[in-house]
């Protein structure tokens, strides 16, 4: 904008596209990159795959979507803000990834119907059919479940993250990549505030250890091999579950004895032993709160099948 | 000794009028006359207000916002303006106020925010509507503010521009769509701006005859245009706009006015301008409850922060006590 008195000026000169933040149209965020499924590859199972990487971003970014004109400090609006940002660009290029290798995991619309692929999947799928795990789904009850949610899920992701840079499809390793750079910030940014809280007031440390007492129980999840992992780890594409539980517990243990946290009862074994645990977000299976979190989600795009926004 | 102070003090003020009329800026530590200072505290602390309180009619429709696009796009606008109250409060700060004062003051309501975050928004179309129109005409109010004889303030303004001029193309550019998708759409966009025209005219305040501060504003170099001369401007700028997008503005007297060089309009309705002002618009009561809320759920979480820092100065103190 070089005219400073005249705001308004550019808003109509025809070829004012480069000036606009966010473009002027859909663009396909994969545009330009070879998106062909590498041999050995099942585009199929990669396609599950990235749903279910996409669908824990999503779903983790709608929670913290809800902390917008909530957060405790102007500070924290922007934090929260910008890791739900980080997670969406994550989500749109994991959907896009699974639409290009596998077009028929996107939902059917209507003929003509503009909807993009990303979209569809995010609004036009039903509950039972996302794959994120329970983690995610919680509704935060204060700041420090927030929090303590926060850093399970940016430790883990991290860790998923690093493992997938090796993955045999390139572009689900560049999407990792530019992904751990971001994660890396949340689990710092999440770390700091569970450290400061456990040792700041007694309340803000009995809120703390309350909530690391309600959200362990559902890191047990995290460690289970899943069907839809496990389908794609012989080909390399995909990352070991339990090898990430691991060095995930590793950064757990450490931030807890840092906040001088002692380890909660009932903590996951992390041993990847599924024996005894009931089906999953992986399988389809969620908790109370995820359907209420999506019906809001999605109740406006799924008014409008035909609409361009 | 008495002379001297006055002497002291008749220096100062000529120091300040110079430099107000040479267009130059006033800093912080520059002696300044207590009402130039209140003015500002004033005018600052409710500008940042608004970018706060303003966080929240758009707020509303990040959970279902329509696409992934568009969700980044409204997370990225409003988190851009809880920066912009972030820095708003710091230029504040620069005159002796706290940001903590500042709020108690807002949740209060011993201070005010724009009006216009008082009206609600009922469809998807009114993002792109504020984004257009509101965030067009605080772009109207805040762009000669660049120029503000405050340095701290005119500095943060210069980025506040920057970013507004974004929210507003992200605005028009939503609605440009929304217009080439259904008819549904089309008559949802039409219906929004018929909705917002009015109270957009009204950001820029009651008519000059009728603005009791803006005169010594005017004359500080704080405020550059009248009220009048503003809202002109931005019908001037509005009208082909909105043939580019294809809608029409809700005032049957709109029209050209050859002579003057300006377009003709109709009269705001001022008494509700007065109401939403007076606290009785449809959502004020609403907008500042949430905001009460956030403050109060925070406090514990401030105590906390503040107590950590507290302990990682003092850890000798602290062991001892402990």
């Amino acid at each position: 904008m070089t005219d400073h008195e005249n705001a308004y000026s550019g808003l109509v000169e025809a070829d004012s596209d480069a000036r606009w933040a966010f473009g002027t149209g859909f663009d396909d965020p994969l545009a330009g990159i070879d998106a062909s499924v590498p041999p050995g590859i099942d585009g199929g199972r990669l396609a599950a795959y990235c749903l279910v990487l996409g669908d824990d971003s999503l779903v983790m970014a709608q929670r913290l979507i809800q902390w917008c004109t909530r957060a405790p400090e102007l500070e924290e609006e922007v934090a929260l803000a910008n890791v739900a940002l980080d997670l969406l660009g994550q989500t749109r290029l994991l959907y896009a990834r699974a639409a290009a290798a596998d077009p028929s995991s996107v939902p059917a619309l209507p003929d003509g119907s503009p909807v993009p692929a990303e979209d569809r999947l995010a609004f036009f799928r039903d509950p039972a059919e996302f794959r994120c795990v329970h983690l995610v789904e919680l509704p935060d009850t204060d700041f420090a479940t927030a929090i303590v949610r926060l850093f399970a899920f940016a430790a883990w992701r991290l860790a998923l993250l690093e493992a997938l840079e090796g993955s045999v499809d390139p572009v689900l390793a560049a999407v990792a990549a530019k992904a751990v750079k971001e994660v890396h910030y949340h689990r710092d940014y999440a770390a700091r505030w569970l450290v400061t809280l456990a040792g700041g007031t007694d309340e803000s440390r009995r809120r703390t250890l309350d909530a690391i007492a309600s959200t362990w129980p559902y890191l047990d999840e995290l460690g289970r091999a899943d069907d839809v992992s496990s389908a794609l780890l012989p080909s390399g594409g995909s990352a070991d579950p339990r090898a990430v539980w691991s060095s995930t517990r590793a950064v757990l243990d450490q931030v807890l004895a840092a906040a001088g946290v002692p380890e909660p009862k009932g903590a996951p074994a992390g041993n990847g032993d599924s024996a005894g645990a009931g089906p999953g977000g992986r399988d389809g299976r969620h908790t109370e709160w995820l359907e209420p979190l999506l019906a809001e989600m999605q109740e406006l795009a799924r008014a409008h099948p035909a609409g361009r926004w | 000794m008495t002379v001297q102070t006055e002497q002291t003090k008749q220096t100062e003020q000529q120091h300040f009028e110079r430099t107000i009329g040479h267009e130059q800026r006033i800093e912080p530590r520059d002696w300044m006359p207590d009402g130039y200072r209140r003015t500002l505290v004033r005018q600052i602390a409710q500008h940042a207000h608004s970018e706060i309180i303003g966080m929240q009619p758009e707020g509303t429709w990040l959970a279902s916002a329509p696409s992934l696009r568009r969700k980044a796009i409204l997370v990225a606008k409003v988190q851009d303006e809880a920066g912009h109250g972030i820095y708003l409060y710091s230029a504040a700060e620069t005159l002796g106020v706290d940001r903590q004062d500042l709020t108690e003051q807002l949740i209060d309501r011993r201070q005010k925010y724009s009006s216009i975050f008082n009206y609600p928004t009922l469809s998807y179309a009114d993002v792109g509507t504020i984004g257009w129109l509101v965030d067009g005409a605080a772009i109207c109010n805040q762009v000669p503010l660049c120029r503000s004889s405050y340095g701290p303030y005119a500095r943060a303004m210069i980025r506040v521009c920057k970013e507004e001029s974004f929210h507003q193309r992200q605005g028009f550019e939503l609605l440009m769509t929304m217009m080439t998708g259904t008819d549904e759409q089309r008559a949802m966009v039409q219906e929004s701006v018929d909705r917002w025209w009015w109270p957009s005219l009204m950001m820029f305040g009651p008519p000059d005859d009728a603005s009791p501060n803006s005169a010594q504003s005017m004359a500080w170099g704080i405020k550059r245009h009248s009220n009048d001369e503003l809202r002109q401007r931005f019908v001037d700028m509005s009208v082909p706009q909105a043939e580019v997008l294809g809608v029409t503005l809700p005032d049957p007297e709109l029209a050209w006015n050859e002579e003057r060089g300006h377009y003709d309009f109709g009269e705001p309705d001022w008494d509700e301008l007065s109401r939403v002002i007076r606290g009785e618009g449809a959502c004020n009561d609403e907008r500042v409850a949430r905001r009460t809320q956030a403050h109060e759920d925070g406090e514990w979480v401030r105590a906390a922060a503040a107590a950590y820092a507290q302990k990682q100065a003092h850890p000798v103190v602290e062991e001892r006590t402990a």
